[in-house]
């Protein structure tokens, strides 16, 4: 309540019986209708099918037999012996935390780059984002076609006396060029932000340590590490829960294979729902992913009080 | 800084451009090249040959497949737009009670990735008939996980407002929706520009939805359809694919060229996903 309108209130009263609606009471009104849309959105779309996948997760359910029985944790039980599922947790932490590792050190390269007083920059930083905008899947189909057994890549190693491997089909090399992939698509975005946090440090840091003698690998670890790392734990955050929904990469380069070595957990997610009509264990699944998007995010919010230099 | 360093530094800046540039260099020209060439090494296309752009509309109903995604993709935009920019507003600059708990009850939906969610609403779309429909795909992103992202930042932007403006306008006996439309959300412009760019950007590449809730090829979206483009015995067809590809891609890159800058401040402080 803004003092203003306790201010109008006595003027108000003054010239008769108050009225119902008054400025602040038509004021909420206003918020709350304002807020409607927004909330009735999410409880529909966000908070009422969480609560309903923790209950499917307790049934057998197949679309194609129509049969919804309630099972209790058997679910929970299958998840527990599954073969594949610790290979599907194997390849989603492999895939997170190498996309992660991969785009901020490059993220952070990128940035530092263009962060020199070089003509150009500008120029430079629209082509490296340019991935960012091109559509995802007319990215990953044109990077399948170049890493086709007898694709660009292996065309180009060829040329330099190079047996490249067939990328996409061995097991060693699959998850790698699907990272690969993924980095280069966006990791446009981090260096916007890693550029953003360089162009923050106040430039009499660099000079005091400079004139102290300080060679320029020690000042990036000891004066620019410190300070973008609300930066860095931001972005890491960003990177990690989007390489959790990574979906239709897999999907066009790898179809989870081969084996299960790129099975990631929504892959599979979608495979036990979708295509075998597991819908009940798909649910079981999908909790999983939802309590380590929340565990991730809980860590994280924890790391930031300790690691994070100077945050206010 | 000499002239060696700077000529260092162009060398690694260039190299390091090869793979965010070729790819799309290789989509645009392969697309040009005719199937049997098409796994050639030359940098150019030895005949040009346009068979491949005519194909994707032949082999697939590629036109009503563009339209649909343009259009959900319009709807999508302009629906959270409204729902973010007055959800946002009123968080950050009216009062009211349970205003905060409302808030954090809002914000805890971008724990939620929509890859959670999606069994049991197609489950709830099931029920309603609107499977193999465009329903899902406008109503998830408008109202769901994006749209809370959406909220959020408008949010953080309103609340950058002075408060002097609004206690002008009320003083001229403005009420709040006025003040809202006529005051706020003018200057809200630059932060309306990022949500529109994220929104449009979420729904034209959405993957996972279109596949699961869509059966019908006169309703496939965009990234959907461009998978389809195989031969008799689902090899692919590399060049008409690429065509595909190409035009998906092409509009959206004529754009960002044009308005780099809005284009990446906005992505970027709106943190799509890595």
């Amino acid at each position: 309540m803004t003092v203003v309108l306790d201010r109008t209130a006595p003027a108000a009263r003054s010239t008769g019986p108050r009225p119902f609606w008054t400025t602040r009471r038509r004021d909420q009104l206003t918020g709350y209708l304002f807020i409607t849309p927004a909330l009735l959105g999410a409880a529909a779309f966000v908070f009422l099918p969480l609560v309903l996948v923790v209950w499917y997760s307790l049934h057998e359910w197949n679309v194609l037999a129509d049969t919804f029985n309630f099972v209790g944790a058997d679910n929970y039980r299958k998840l527990a012996e599954d073969r594949n599922f610790p290979s599907v947790l194997r390849a989603t932490a492999f895939f997170s935390i190498g996309l992660v590792v991969l785009n901020l050190a490059l993220a952070l390269l990128l940035a530092v780059l263009l962060n020199q007083k070089l003509r150009g920059t500008t120029f430079f930083r629209v082509l490296f984002f340019s991935p960012v905008v091109v559509s995802l899947l007319a990215w990953t189909i044109v990077w399948g076609f170049l890493l086709q057994d007898n694709g660009g890549i292996n065309g180009l190693l060829d040329a330099a006396g190079i047996d490249g491997p067939n990328w996409l089909r061995s097991g060693g090399t699959a998850m790698a060029s699907v990272v690969v992939v993924q980095v280069f698509k966006n990791v446009g975005l981090n260096m916007v932000l890693f550029l953003a946090a360089l162009q923050g440090v106040p430039p009499e840091l660099y000079e005091a340590a400079r004139t102290d003698g300080a060679g320029p690998w020690t000042i990036f670890r000891r004066i620019t590490l410190p300070l973008i790392s609300p930066t860095i734990l931001l972005t890491s955050i960003i990177t990690v829960v989007g390489s959790l929904q990574v979906f239709a990469q897999i999907s066009v380069l790898t179809q989870g294979g081969p084996g299960t070595s790129t099975t990631v957990l929504v892959y599979y997610l979608y495979q036990q729902a979708f295509q075998f009509h597991a819908f009940g264990y798909g649910a079981t699944l999908s909790v999983v992913l939802f309590l380590i998007v929340l565990a991730l995010t809980v860590l994280q919010w924890q790391m930031r009080k300790r690691w994070v230099f100077h945050e206010r | 800084m000499s002239v060696k360093v700077k000529v260092f530094l162009y060398g690694i800046l260039l190299v390091l451009c090869v793979p965010f540039v070729f790819p799309t260099w290789w989509m645009i020209t392969s697309s040009f090249k005719p199937n049997a060439e098409i796994f050639s090494p030359s940098l150019w296309p030895s005949s040009w040959s346009f068979e491949p752009w005519r194909q994707v509309f032949t082999m697939q109903p590629f036109a009503q497949q563009y339209f649909n995604s343009a259009y959900i993709a319009v709807v999508v935009t302009l629906g959270t737009l409204v729902v973010a920019a007055m959800a946002g507003y009123a968080f950050a600059r009216i009062r009211f009670r349970g205003q905060n708990v409302l808030f954090l009850v809002v914000l805890t939906g971008l724990l939620i990735p929509s890859e959670v969610t999606i069994v049991p609403l197609f489950r709830i779309f099931n029920s309603l008939g609107l499977v193999d429909t465009h329903w899902p795909l406008i109503l998830v992103p408008m109202l769901g996980p994006s749209s809370v992202l959406a909220t959020f930042i408008m949010r953080q932007f309103f609340i950058t407002l002075p408060g002097e403006l609004e206690e002008a306008a009320r003083m001229d006996g403005l009420g709040r929706p006025a003040i809202f439309r006529r005051i706020a959300l003018p200057l809200a412009r630059p932060a309306l520009g990022a949500v529109a760019i994220f929104t449009f950007l979420h729904s034209w590449n959405l993957y996972l939805e279109p596949v699961v809730y869509l059966s019908t090829r006169t309703k496939y979206t965009l990234p959907q359809a461009l998978t389809q483009f195989t031969d008799a015995y689902q090899g692919q067809l590399w060049n008409v694919q690429l065509s595909a590809a190409s035009m998906t891609a092409i509009p959206v890159l004529i754009v960002f060229v044009l308005a780099q800058r809005q284009f990446i401040e906005g992505l970027a402080h709106t943190g799509l996903k890595g």
